[in-house]
């Protein structure tokens, strides 16, 4: 494993670090709107990792110039990573709006967004209904 | 030599808004925080040459998603509870999800390479044929709008669909808090 080989590869293990923060906020954080805050940060690396795989080194911007006279020697990076992550964004940000959509829902039905507190009432609302209707279901009451 | 210090500036900062977005628990600053990190990102697509990225991560990234997020700040709550759970199995889930992508990035060519197979498959075709088949300046353009133009038409069905699911959710949200209120119009319970 020589100099050149970690250069190379410094990128990808930057955008892992930022990827796993993101998926650390998703897990470990209980509040639903960080949650999405961590799903979009990871996401957002997702993004870089896939852009960086089509970077050439010395190339540039897939851009023709404006008078279409194309010079051989420019070298341009790959557009194809590029079309897929601007369809990925937008996809992105139509389910992260669902998802906000769905928090502002639970809010008004559960009048919390900590997920510890949500587990907690449907927990009791479970053990209530299981209380009122568990001896006519045959059960343990 | 240059362009190696700027992406390490930008590196370094986004792993910091990451890392302070973990630790806020002021909700109004960890959305801020998501807007800078979608900034920051926007500046290193520039540098990894995807201008049209760059630009649309600005605008949804920083502007919509924010703008979305804030909004639902405004309809629900402020603040983050500690959570009652300690963070130790999510820390180790996090460190070996990591660990395996990172050993999954070991037989990965290297950063830039030009003979990779990204970079030797269809996107060359591509690069070749653009400006005398589709005849406009911007391949990206020409890929997303002709080559891959149905990909954009699944793209238009999935944002409609989102669309009418955040109208289903919401939809009657004024209307059920006005009955929800004892001393409303109405005047019952929902």
């Amino acid at each position: 494993m020589d100099w050149s080989y970690i250069l190379g590869h410094m990128n990808y293990w930057l955008f892992t670090v930022m990827m796993m923060t993101g998926l650390y906020i998703v897990i470990a954080r209980g509040n639903l709107v960080k949650k999405i805050v961590g799903l979009n940060i990871f996401q957002t690396a997702v993004f870089m990792f896939y852009i960086s795989i089509g970077k050439v080194s010395g190339g540039t911007v897939p851009i023709f110039p404006t008078d279409m006279e194309i010079d051989p020697e420019v070298t341009y990076s790959n557009p194809l990573p590029h079309v897929l992550i601007l369809t990925a964004i937008v996809v992105g940000i139509a389910t992260t709006s669902l998802a906000l959509a769905l928090v502002v829902r639970i809010h008004e039905e559960y009048d919390t967004i900590e997920e510890d507190d949500i587990l907690e009432i449907e927990t009791r609302i479970a053990r209530e209904e299981n209380r009122a209707h568990g001896g006519a279901m045959g059960g343990r009451a | 030599m240059i362009e190696t210090g700027i992406n390490i500036a930008l590196f370094s900062m986004l792993v910091v808004t990451a890392l302070v977005a973990v630790r806020l628990r002021h909700l109004f600053g960890v959305v801020m925080l998501a807007g800078a990190f979608s900034l920051l990102s926007a500046l290193l697509l520039v540098t990894l040459d995807a201008a049209d990225v760059a630009f649309t991560e600005a605008a949804v990234g920083a502007g919509i998603s924010t703008v979305l997020m804030l909004g639902t700040l405004a309809l629900t709550s402020r603040r983050e509870k500690i959570p009652s759970h300690r963070p130790w199995l999510p820390l180790v889930v996090v460190l070996v999800t990591g660990a395996a992508i990172i050993y999954g990035t070991l037989d990965m060519p290297d950063f830039g390479a030009p003979d990779s197979p990204a970079q030797t498959g269809v996107a060359a075709e591509y690069i070749a044929r653009s400006p005398h088949e589709i005849g406009i300046p911007n391949i990206v353009t020409a890929v997303l709008a002709s080559y891959r133009g149905y990909d954009t038409l699944g793209e238009v069905g999935v944002v409609f669909t989102a669309g009418v699911g955040v109208l289903l959710l919401l939809g009657g949200l004024r209307a059920r808090r006005r009955r929800g209120r004892p001393d409303g119009p109405d005047g019952e319970e929902g």
